[in-house]
């Protein structure tokens, strides 16, 4: 009986080569879960409390405390981006041992004796035990994309404070909680999907619900990425190359391993990477030819047709050929990436040039997203501190690889937390490049136009939008953290290598100059911010100064690959979505069976002519598309997961536990207020309304006023806010009908008085014979277990062969 | 002093092959083999490519439904 224990990279050992002393202390023997057998499964979790260890939780705590009143109170005088990096990982360190800890021992109750998924199926395929530190890197790799490196950066005009607040806080009490109670009641119930525990706990009617939801949700987000992939990629021929090319990279790699090397993930992987270090570099030699360049140079529509054509061929590719190979390339970014970013924030340290909170906080006029403050920041900031995506992710995959529910803390909550700090330093990089820089780069043209009075469109000259946008910067009246009106400045090198500070129509320039673009004018979406503050972070270490064009285009393909893969993979999700729902009307049964091509192609056709349409309309809006967008992203991520903490609920009351109820519900009643009432304003408000504009855009067609591209774009803004208003008054009554199933099926609870886990969908309880530790790094107790398990288990094995 | 600083780097080098094989999946054929040789001993496992086209067969099957952000 050999386990992913035993090849750990720890010394665990394998069963009979160790020997076994006798050597807990009372205290230990204790806490050691035998099953009927006599072997050791697993550890009780308890908290204890020594000496250093209180020391060191204080210090932790004052730390922390420190560095939040730093944030809180500082006014004039510019701060270390560092304490951003302090406050996060302290109270990220605090929640995850106390909070956490208390939630899995009055709600979860983990129970080392009772056997996991893995353990009851175990049938070689997905149900297979998988090793603690590699499913949390698995399930990080899984929930973790593009989401919370954009909203943070659209939230960051307000200033850093609401958001730093909201997305530390609100990953501790709401995301965390939140995938790691997902994770949890889906691995009591064999890894089901949240649409199938929908169904099961709350009735068919609330599974269906959830399950159209589900699909036009992916759609959303699929469309939204797409759209913020797009706008770093028009008019950038480095950009549109580099990334075009990993589709022949990825083929290379797909090639590579199924014929040449089969098996061999990491030198496959290594190519690719290689690969496309090679291909970024390439990138700006394009950017550079007169002749290549042109070619390569591609307006947003283009971009959009020609993503749509792909992602529709791609979809009836075999997987190996290119999704493989590309989440290899995009897994090894994810967590690489990550790395090197928090190790160039510390070397480069950057100062913050945003106050905690800006003039336009107060506003509901803001140029990156419009609406007050609550709620639309946290519906902008959205998956950093909470995404109900996650609920899939966490009730998908990851349930039916654990080896013990004792790890569910680390793996769940543990997860989400990195992804929060992944949040963090995109805020990070908003605030510590100069605000006329950051407004220059996020208003759209026809913004820069009416603040400035200069008319510019994407297609004006770049100094003519430089221009027209350091007009519109001096127009805003926003302050910078020392209390002065904002300027564009742009820090960089001069010709003898000496740092020099640009300003005004110099400082963009310089700064396109720097990353090897044409224009920084009117980028939004967030990607090309980001990708400007990782360059910048990353050349303080790696390659300096003239490096930064080449880490810009780094960060840029890192967005990019999240975001493809998440296309691709959202195509082919859908597309199953799509059959199955097909396949509940009697004559389409058929849709149901995967491998039945006809209906392969027509559920991915009508999966990708969702998103698709949506994306060309975003693209052709007069506004960018962004502005009308992120809400109605966010309001839908936003909405699923008060529908996790709706599920979640009525697990935690159904089993008895009404008590701690209040730790699902607190979000939950949160999160409802939050998106509701975003989601009424959407509907109804007569100023940032999506039917208040579809009305204003129609006067204005109907004026005659317009002509030529002006015309075709207030036409596209048009049935944008239409298709956006109507699938707001959608998502509203599907998931109030969805929560009001909840409560119906909580106050039916209470009434009958029954509880348990046989009132529930949760397996039975089945003896473990497996033992894994349960944190990242193993206890010495833990320690002694394994060596007393590797014992018992081959005594037991011999036993069992001298019986036979 | 050197040996025990030797011996570290070669435990850590090899926590992190060991890592990055388990991460990226490569160590699944490994560990269908140990398993296979505990459950049928005696008997043929499939070779490494046949492992890994009914792999693939299974999961064109079994789509995963995670995504996005």
């Amino acid at each position: 009986m050999t386990s992913a224990a035993s090849t750990a990279g720890t010394p665990a050992p394998a069963p009979g080569k160790l020997e076994f002393k006798d050597d807990y202390t009372p205290e230990e023997a204790e806490r050691v879960i035998r099953n009927s057998k006599g072997l050791p499964v697993g550890v009780k979790p308890k908290m204890v409390w020594t000496w250093p260890k209180a020391l060191l939780w204080a210090a932790i705590s004052i730390v922390c405390a420190i560095g939040w009143a730093i944030l809180a109170v500082s006014r004039g005088e510019q701060i270390s981006a560092i304490w951003f990096v302090v406050v996060a990982i302290c109270s990220y360190a605090i929640a995850y041992r106390f909070y956490a800890y208390y939630i899995q021992i009055k709600i979860m109750r983990t129970d080392d004796a009772n056997a996991t998924p893995a353990e009851r199926v175990h049938d070689g395929a997905n149900f297979e035990r998988t090793d603690r530190r590699v499913l949390f890197g698995q399930h990080f790799a899984g929930i973790s994309g593009a989401g919370p490196l954009v909203g943070p950066i659209l939230a960051a005009q307000m200033g850093y404070l609401p958001s730093v607040l909201w997305i530390i806080l609100g990953v501790i009490f709401a995301g965390a909680v939140q995938d790691m109670l997902m994770l949890w009641i889906s691995a009591r119930r064999r890894g089901r999907s949240f649409g199938q525990m929908a169904a099961d706990e709350m009735g068919k009617f609330g599974g269906m619900v959830l399950s159209i939801f589900l699909v036009v949700m992916t759609a959303i987000a699929m469309a939204f990425l797409a759209l913020v992939a797009i706008k770093a990629m028009a008019a950038s021929p480095w950009a549109v190359f580099s990334i075009g090319m990993t589709i022949p990279i990825a083929l290379i790699m797909g090639c590579y391993q199924r014929f040449l090397r089969p098996g061999r993930v990491i030198e496959t992987t290594i190519l690719g990477f290689v690969l496309l270090v090679l291909d970024i570099v390439a990138g700006g030699w394009i950017a550079d030819s007169p002749v290549l360049a042109p070619i390569f140079t591609l307006s947003a529509k283009e971009l959009v047709i020609a993503l749509v054509i792909y992602s529709f061929c791609a979809a009836a590719l075999p997987h190996w050929l290119l999704v493989t190979p590309r989440d290899y390339l995009s897994t090894l970014m994810k967590i690489g990436t990550l790395v090197l970013l928090v190790i160039g924030i510390i070397i480069a340290n950057p100062s913050v040039k945003v106050p905690g909170l800006t003039e336009l906080a107060s506003t509901s006029t803001g140029p990156t997203f419009s609406g007050n403050l609550f709620p639309f920041l946290f519906i902008t900031i959205a998956c950093g501190a909470l995404s109900g995506f996650h609920g899939a992710v966490s009730s998908g995959l990851t349930p039916k690889a654990l080896e013990k529910e004792n790890q569910i803390r680390m793996i769940g909550y543990g997860s989400m937390l990195v992804e929060s700090f992944t949040a963090v330093i995109a805020l990070i990089a908003a605030i510590t490049i100069s605000q006329g820089v950051y407004f220059s780069t996020n208003m759209s043209a026809a913004q820069i136009s009416a603040a400035s009075g200069m008319t510019i469109t994407s297609t004006s000259a770049a100094d003519e939008q430089a221009e027209a946008a350091v007009k519109a910067v001096n127009s805003m009246k926003v302050s910078d953290i020392e209390g002065n009106q904002m300027k564009v400045t742009w820090e960089s090198e001069g010709s003898n290598g000496d740092t020099k500070t640009y300003e005004g129509v110099e400082a963009l320039k310089q700064a396109a100059s720097d990353i090897g673009e044409k224009s920084i004018v009117s980028r939004t979406g967030g990607a090309t911010t980001f990708a400007m503050g990782m360059a910048s972070f990353l050349k303080s270490y790696l390659g300096g100064h003239n490096s930064m064009a080449f880490w810009y285009h780094f960060a840029i393909m890192f967005e990019a690959l999240f975001i493809l893969t998440t296309v691709d993979n959202g195509t082919r999700v859908a597309r199953y979505q799509i059959g199955e729902m097909l396949a509940n009307v009697r004559k389409l049964k058929k849709f149901g069976d995967p491998t039945w091509r006809p209906g392969n192609i027509i559920t991915t056709l009508i999966a990708t002519a969702l998103w698709g349409t949506m994306l060309y309309m975003g693209v052709s809006d007069a506004n960018g598309g962004i502005n009308a967008m992120v809400p109605i992203f966010g309001i839908s991520n936003q909405l699923l997961a008060a529908a996790c903490f709706m599920l979640v609920t009525v697990c935690v009351v159904k089993m008895g536990r009404a008590k701690y109820a209040w730790i699902p519900v607190i979000p939950l009643v949160w999160d409802v207020a939050v998106t509701f009432t975003a989601d009424f304003q959407k509907i109804f408000d007569s100023k940032i309304g999506y039917f208040a504009a579809a009305k204003t855009w129609q006067a204005k067609i109907d004026s005659g006023e317009l002509t030529g591209e002006a015309l075709t774009n207030a036409k596209a803004s048009l049935s944008n806010a239409y298709l956006d208003g109507v699938l707001s008054v959608f998502f509203l009554i599907m998931m109030a009908t969805f929560l009001i199933c909840g409560v119906v099926v909580i106050v039916k609870t209470l009434k009958a008085g029954r509880f348990g886990a046989e009132t529930t969908s949760e397996d039975p309880f089945v003896e473990s014979e497996w033992f894994a530790p349960t944190s990242l790094i193993a206890t010495s107790l833990e320690k002694k277990v394994a060596r007393e398990y590797a014992a018992k288990s081959y005594e037991l094995a011999h036993e069992s062969k001298a019986a036979a | 002093m050197p040996r025990r600083l030797a011996a570290a780097l070669t435990r850590a080098w090899r926590g992190v092959v060991w890592y990055m094989r388990e991460i990226s999946g490569e160590a699944r054929y490994d560990h269908y083999l140990e398993r296979f040789a505990s459950e049928h001993p005696g008997e043929r496992p499939l070779s490494e490519k046949e492992f890994l086209r009914a792999r693939e067969a299974y999961d064109k099957e079994h789509p995963n439904t995670s995504c996005c952000c």
